[in-house]
């Protein structure tokens, strides 16, 4: 893989006015008048699922949890499956904006931006999902450490409760991050704009930013600081997540493999994602010389990569279950590929396992097209994956007396598919309304951003 | 957007007082040439704007190390102190709770909160400290009315010295900046088109809502503070009306009209004994017993229990020593709403001489108003009662010749 390919900067604006060009490429998105027709289309799609979406949770609101699928004994259903499926979208974000940034990765400049405003909105959609399947929703804030009437705390021994400071942590600081690195963007706009409302609105977001040296300087030192606290951050919200399965004593979860397991498979169902928003956003918004094939082809790598780190994962699970000599442990296994949930299984073994594999062939790697594809494919397996963790091992525990099987609802698909309409909603206004590429950090790895000063150095 | 600043436009329009002199450079490297040159120079407050961090820069400005790792880790450990002190407060002092065995307190169990709360303060910290340090919002600046100063977020490259260094001297700064060949140079006035003061209606509006937002907190606190002996209101109530039916409530489904399931006769509770009439019933051949049954074995650890099962199920209304002095019949009777049937006096004579099998089954089934206990106390435990009560009932008018020399000695 170390193999050196195209420089990711190759197809990037040159010439002595290449700033300008990379500044008017990415600001011009945000100042058409009218965006672009497939913009319109998607913002359409985006909120008719969005309605869906609150008309479903209205509907469970005022019927209660009922019209979920959710049984004795699969009570964690898809409500949970949806929730680690949306979490794990985030991490890649975290991923290519904070450890990316530490090793060096400069061609993540291009990419680093909306892959962190992927991670907002998936952490987002995350969120909602606790609190939509507590059954009463009006007191999920009795999660959270409040003084109330009752004088109780909250009981901090629990995985469920680290997962609320985990989930809560990750997207405050996730924020803060992304807040940040457009802060010099929100000047450019700020600049740029030709209305007073623009000039207010970009202005009062960049505080009064004005690109002096000595505040680069700390801004500087603040990014990387805050890069390294996301590095580990990021690790440990997937493991926290883990934790609420693996702590159990369920088969299928009390596995000490599941918190590297967890964060390698989030890492790779995120970057399907950034990948799968990637390829339309270069090609609507005309970004294709910033986010070049160098760089869907460097994805394409990492998700071969996850994705066998994933497929090892799934075999390393059969082989602890055979060598643990738990007889429930075999059977969990052997029912999660043949028995009635077999389809699901296969399903994610096909998405996440094989169809990846068409990347060893460069030519298949540099077709955004393909790449696509297997974005797409490969987020249904990760749905998949935790579909399979989740129910398989609940629908069949140790007494086969209270066996069962778990068929979701209508109203179960109709809010899985809305969170889809609230991501997407919130990702097409992130483009139409903000710097989708960092401009500064693009311009700062540019080849003629280099100060060659005179030779009088101290 | 003007593309291209006119290079040939008059160095000096202003009338003001001089704020301070720009130079425009093309390229980071004509920057970081002319940045060497005004720091050999001695000036000190002079800055320079770039579209991106210039690489090479802080040095060639001579920019110290700024002290924001040293602030982001205090509030590392601030955030580390609070989760700490926060779960170990919560969870071992104010609201204690076992929960699977584990202790109230252990480090290990509490880790992930550490470290995410430590990731939160830092985080914090880099951000505002950064922006604080950075003097940021910092909303005009005379320089924004340099019109091609907007530039300086796009591709143009700029120094600036103020007029307030100390070296600053219009001619000799002029001179120095001429020779780093700027793109163009310039002078900027005093900024005195921006009011130096909010509006005062921006400012009234503020004070408004800062009181507004004040509102729910002290409602908050006045609620914390005063008591209400009204039930909490349940904004959503589908606990509270349940479509089912309640043990006391009529059922027209059942024939003898309750919705309550008694037991079929003769059913007994698992691990009940059954083959013995006088254990389990108190009476032999149809008559109360006079005698405890011999399963039941008299000694100091029965009394015992009697005595810790009659101050739980029997005082709260026949009170501790048996005279019908509960703490429920005292404010039964406080409240005189007539209905009340005191509990009966247990040392009465009738009841000394009762058989001790009629006290069991008066337990055991109720009697009067005194609901039953059998399916609350094991045969064991009412048996222990009886032992209890008799024991009372003894010590009521026992003459002090009962007690031998040790209890007489104790009791003076």
């Amino acid at each position: 893989m170390a193999q050196a390919t195209m420089n990711p900067f190759d197809a990037a604006p040159k010439g002595p006015n290449a700033f300008a060009q990379i500044t008017d490429n990415v600001a011009r998105v945000a100042e058409l008048e009218k965006p672009p027709r497939g913009w319109y289309i998607a913002f359409g799609i985006a909120l008719s699922l969005l309605t869906v979406f609150g008309v479903s949770v209205g509907w469970l609101f005022w019927t209660g949890i009922g019209v979920f699928g959710n049984m004795n004994p699969v009570f964690w259903a898809m409500p949970i499956v949806n929730f680690v499926f949306w979490v794990g979208i985030g991490h890649a974000g975290t991923l290519i904006s904070a450890i990316l940034y530490l090793l060096r990765q400069n061609w993540r400049t291009a990419i680093n931006r909306f892959a962190e405003a992927m991670t907002i909105f998936a952490v987002i959609c995350a969120g909602i999902f606790p609190g939509l399947h507590v059954g009463r929703p009006w007191l999920p804030y009795w999660m959270f450490p409040v003084p109330n009437q009752m004088n109780m705390w909250p009981q901090f021994r629990s995985p469920l409760e680290w997962d609320i400071f985990a989930v809560g942590t990750y997207f405050t600081v996730s924020t803060l991050f992304w807040y940040m690195g457009m802060i010099p963007d929100f000047g450019t706009f700020r600049d740029r704009s030709t209305s007073k409302w623009r000039r207010l609105a970009y202005g009062a977001l960049a505080m009064g930013w004005r690109g002096s040296s000595r505040q680069w300087h700390r801004y500087e030192r603040a990014y990387l600081i805050l890069a390294a606290l996301a590095t580990p951050l990021v690790l440990s919200v997937h493991s926290v997540v883990s934790f609420d399965f693996a702590t159990a004593q369920l088969p299928g979860w009390h596995a000490t493999i599941f918190p590297p397991y967890f964060v390698a498979g989030a890492i790779f169902g995120g970057f399907a994602m950034v990948v799968t928003l990637a390829v339309p956003a270069r090609q609507f918004f005309g970004l294709k010389r910033i986010i070049t094939v160098a760089h869907l082809e460097l994805m394409a790598k990492i998700i071969l990569a996850t994705g066998m780190m994933v497929g090892y994962a799934y075999s390393m699970e059969f082989f602890v279950a055979w060598y643990s000599g738990s007889d429930y442990e075999m059977f969990t296994f052997v029912n999660r590929a043949f028995g009635p949930y077999a389809w699901s299984y296969w399903t994610m073994i096909a998405c996440n396992v094989i169809s990846p594999q068409v990347f060893w062939s460069k030519k298949m790697r540099t077709n955004p097209w393909v790449i696509l594809l297997v974005g797409v494919l490969v987020n249904i397996g990760m749905w998949f994956e935790r579909f399979v963790i989740v129910i398989t091992s609940l629908s069949r525990d140790f007494l086969p007396s209270s066996w069962g099987y778990y068929k979701p609802t209508l109203w179960d698909f109709s809010i899985l598919a809305g969170s889809f309409g609230l991501f997407f909603t919130l990702f097409l206004l992130f483009c139409r309304y903000l710097p989708m590429v960092a401009m500064a950090e693009v311009k700062a790895f540019h080849p003629s951003a280099h100060a060659h000063g005179d030779d009088d150095h101290h | 957007m003007s593309d291209e600043h006119k290079a040939d436009e008059p160095v000096s329009t202003q009338t003001g007082p001089l704020h301070g002199i720009l130079a425009e450079y093309e390229t980071p490297t004509a920057l970081v040439n002319a940045c060497k040159r005004v720091r050999d120079a001695g000036f000190k407050k002079w800055d320079t704007y770039t579209p991106f961090p210039v690489h090479g820069i802080d040095r060639a400005m001579g920019i110290q190390m700024t002290s924001l790792p040293w602030l982001v880790l205090v509030a590392a450990l601030l955030g580390l102190g609070t989760a700490i002190s926060f779960q170990w407060w919560t969870n071992a002092v104010d609201y204690k709770f076992i929960s699977s065995g584990k202790p109230m307190w252990s480090i290990p169990a509490n880790v992930p909160i550490y470290f995410e709360l430590t990731v939160l303060f830092s985080a914090f910290a880099a951000l505002f400290g950064m922006l604080a340090l950075n003097n940021l919002p910092h909303p005009s600046h005379p320089l924004d009315h340099k019109k091609h100063f907007g530039k300086v977020t796009d591709d143009r490259f700029f120094l600036y010295i103020e007029a307030e260094d100390e070296k600053f001297e219009r001619d000799s700064v002029q001179a120095l900046l001429e020779e780093t060949h700027p793109a163009s140079l310039e002078e900027v006035p005093e900024d005195h088109s921006t009011p130096a003061e909010l509006p005062r209606k921006f400012v009234y509006a503020l004070i408004i809502l800062g009181g507004a937002s004040l509102i729910p907190f002290g409602v908050f606190a006045k609620m914390r503070a005063s008591k209400n002996v009204e039930p909490r209101i349940h904004a959503i109530g589908d606990m509270d009306w349940q479509a089912k039916f309640q043990a006391q409530q009529p059922n027209p489904l059942f024939p003898n009209g309750m919705a309550m399931r008694a037991p079929e006769p003769g059913t007994v509770a698992a691990g009940e004994p059954v083959d013995d009439d006088h254990f389990a019933t108190g009476k032999t051949e149809g008559q109360f017993a006079r005698t405890f049954p011999a399963a039941f074995k008299i000694d100091d650890a029965a009394m015992a229990r009697g005595k810790q099962r009659f101050e739980i199920f029997c005082a709260p209304c026949h009170g501790q020593s048996g005279a019908g002095d509960g703490m429920v019949a005292q404010r039964a009777s406080e409240l005189a709403q007539g209905t009340w049937v005191p509990p009966t006096n247990l040392g009465l004579e009738y009841l000394q001489k009762m058989p001790v099998g009629q006290l069991y089954d008066a337990i055991s089934n109720g009697v009067r108003n005194m609901p039953a206990y059998g399916p609350q106390i094991s045969p064991e435990d009412r048996w222990a009662i009886v032992l209890y009560l008799r024991a009372l009932q003894k010590s009521k008018g026992a003459p002090v010749t009962d007690l031998n020399p040790t209890e007489r000695a104790a009791l003076k």
